[in-house]
């Protein structure tokens, strides 16, 4: 029954050890001895990275509670891309903010555990274990800047909405324990879908309940306001890190549990999930349009995407599966690479993130302001971009299951949205800068990494087929 | 009956927990509910828990609660300050946090007023797990993976309140 081998979990115990490593080698440093602590967390994704392209087509679990199907690994690839690109850009900001870089890499590496956790469990127990693992990683990375009192407020909301959440979540897990017996998810899907349970309260009661703990997580509205507050007060590289991991790994875990094991009630989720998916992109993109804070501006940004996501949930089709994955890997290469840009721009003293901080900024960074563009671009969904081909792709799930208002609701805001996008590159490139602090030079790692990510963005809205094919690969084996 | 009689402690125990002034009152109130709750776990035929909660919870973490309470010396709320500036008392959130409550509470009604022909819970399916030894089986067989994985959220936890918690270096 339960079977010992440990092949589903390697990807997620490379990571694990990557963070151990890092742990002890910040404690056996010297005081002022310089080590290459983000290369070990490096080496570790990509070992995580190798191990899930091994695993491939292979679909191995392990203890009964976690899988490896190609669902979770592309998943895991999209989380690994993330945590390489976050330690890129960490490299040069955490020593000019003087965040301490052992933890600082620990914590980041264990909550990435947590992310390819949500997206491999087969259990809700291990599901909820995942969640707060992730969660708890993150609302550290959050305060991390103890000395700013903006950080510490933000993470202390994140935590306490959070906790409030995770019950929320808990509570769902508890009853559909209680009425299905099980909190595996097969057996969950088999009980409901032998006893057509759907108009039983007690089973709408939980699922309406774990609705609420995903949406939080990945911030649909109503489930939304802290958001905003975190984003703005986390250091800008954390917040690149936890709008598109914590995301990912939401959303990846929100459709398994949600497309296999109670699929049979998609009648009663999917006209919820409706409402939340068109409150989101809609008020994502019309509080984003009033911001002056760049960072705040790009929460909400990130509040409407999360919306579109899960426009794709709510088709519930094959094209809306893998669409999802396919918006979730353009949206965390787009996004992070957009914050990525906002955390070099910082410094110490200041974050820089207000929209007259980027006025003039082409004539003083050509380069930052050119791939800023291109980021922006393809957040608003313009064609050469990653950003154009998953929202095209999204909406065209949406229609294929007879959503046409929703696909109408996403196209109009994504239209509305290319005002605040478009805004910020007028200012860039066609005001002037008057005095304000400059920021370092940028290493060659951050640029690299930024490098990396347009170079994504490019590949995924230029040739996308590639891609496209691996999305509907991986989505094919299970469900 | 009982049920009635340890939920209601459980509850009311909650009850006093937010609503008193002074925080001694409140860890005291909290250890009361906390009986409440593992009366409930005696009901439900899993005697370990119900000692485990009171070992663990009314025990070792209360009383270091209040240690904490007493060592930091916490004020009393002033009640005259605490209406004026708490959000609580602004009167749309009222109004709202209340309307919000009230449908919680018909939704709660509705739903258990729905479930009485539903029987067959969890316990008709699983024979009980109530001995210790049947319990350290269960968690080291079925449950192994979960149990490990709580260690590195506890790791987690570890290095986050220290991260947060150390002082400054020079």
């Amino acid at each position: 029954m339960i079977s010992s081998s440990f092949d589903a979990i390697i990807p997620m115990l490379c990571v694990a050890l990557a963070g151990l490593v890092v742990l002890l080698a910040e404690a056996f440093r010297g005081r002022d001895e310089k080590m290459p602590i983000g290369g070990l967390a490096i080496i570790g994704l990509v070992g995580a990275g190798a191990a899930s392209i091994l695993l491939w087509n292979r679909n191995a679990t392990s203890f009964g509670v976690v899988t490896a199907d190609n669902f979770s690994l592309f998943v895991n690839l999209v989380l690994i891309g993330v945590g390489i690109l976050t330690v890129m850009f960490s490299s040069q900001t955490i020593e000019r903010d003087g965040i301490p870089a052992g933890e600082y890499y620990a914590v980041m590496l264990f909550g990435i555990v947590g992310m390819m956790l949500m997206g491999q469990a087969t259990d809700l127990l291990v599901i909820f274990l995942a969640l707060e693992t992730m969660s708890l990683a993150v609302y550290v990375l959050t305060g991390i800047r103890r000395e700013q009192q903006q950080s510490t407020e933000a993470a202390f909301k994140y935590f306490l909405l959070g906790a409030f959440a995770s019950s929320f979540f808990l509570y769902g897990v508890a009853f559909l324990y209680g009425v299905t017996g099980s909190t595996s998810l097969d057996r969950i899907g088999t009980v409901i879908a032998a006893q057509s349970m759907s108009g039983n309260p007690m089973i709408l009661l939980g699922v309406g309940l774990l609705i609420v703990g995903f949406a939080f997580k990945v911030a649909a509205v109503p489930f939304h306001m802290w958001s905003p507050d975190a984003y703005e007060g986390a250091p800008a590289v954390v917040t690149g890190f936890m709008s598109t991991g914590v995301k990912a790994a939401a959303v990846a875990a929100f459709v398994r549990v949600f497309l296999s094991s109670l699929e049979p009630m998609i009648t009663d989720w999917a006209p919820v999930l409706w409402l939340i998916a068109a409150a989101t992109m809609v008020l994502g993109t019309v509080v984003g349009v009033a911001q002056t804070s760049l960072k705040r501006m790009l929460a909400y940004s990130s509040i409407a995407h999360g919306g579109y996501l899960l426009a794709g949930l709510v088709a519930g089709n094959d094209v809306g599966k893998a669409a999802i994955l396919f918006y979730l890997a353009a949206y965390a290469l787009t996004n992070l690479g957009a914050f990525g840009v906002i955390a070099l721009l910082g410094t110490r003293e200041r974050a820089n993130d207000d929209l007259r901080d980027y006025a003039g900024l082409f004539k003083s960074h050509p380069a930052l302001a050119v791939l800023m563009t291109f980021f922006l671009l393809s957040l608003g969904g313009f064609p050469p971009t990653a950003g154009f081909i998953a929202k095209w792709y999204v909406f065209s799930a949406a229609i294929g299951s007879g959503y046409y208002g929703l696909a109408i609701i996403g196209v109009l805001s994504s239209v509305v949205s290319v005002f605040f996008y478009l805004r910020i590159v007028v200012m860039m490139f066609m005001t002037d800068r008057d005095a304000r602090p400059v920021p370092a030079p940028i290493t060659t790692v951050a640029y690299a990494g930024l490098v990396l990510s347009l170079a994504g963005v490019l590949y995924l809205g230029v040739l996308p087929t590639a891609v496209i094919d691996f999305a509907q690969a991986s989505i094919s084996t299970i469900f | 009956m009982l049920f009635y009689a340890f939920a209601g402690a459980a509850v009311i125990g909650s009850l006093l927990v937010v609503t008193q002034k002074n925080p001694v009152y409140s860890v005291l109130a909290l250890i009361a509910s906390f009986f409440g709750l593992s009366g409930l776990y005696v009901l439900l035929e899993a005697p370990f828990v119900a000692v485990v909660q009171i070992i663990i919870y009314a025990g070792a973490i209360m009383v270091l609660f209040l240690f904490v309470v007493m060592l930091l010396n916490v004020p009393r709320e002033d009640a005259a300050e605490w209406d004026r500036a708490h959000p609580l008392y602004r009167p749309m959130a009222v109004r709202i946090g209340g309307a919000l409550a009230l449908l919680l509470a018909l939704e709660l009604a509705w739903a258990l007023s729905r479930t009485a022909g539903l029987g067959g819970g969890v316990a008709d399916q699983h024979p009980a797990v109530s001995s210790v030894a049947e319990l350290g089986r269960v968690l080291f067989t079925d449950y192994m993976f979960a149990f490990e994985v709580t260690s590195i959220l506890i790791l987690i936890a570890m290095v986050g309140a220290v991260i947060l918690a150390k002082k400054k270096e020079e």
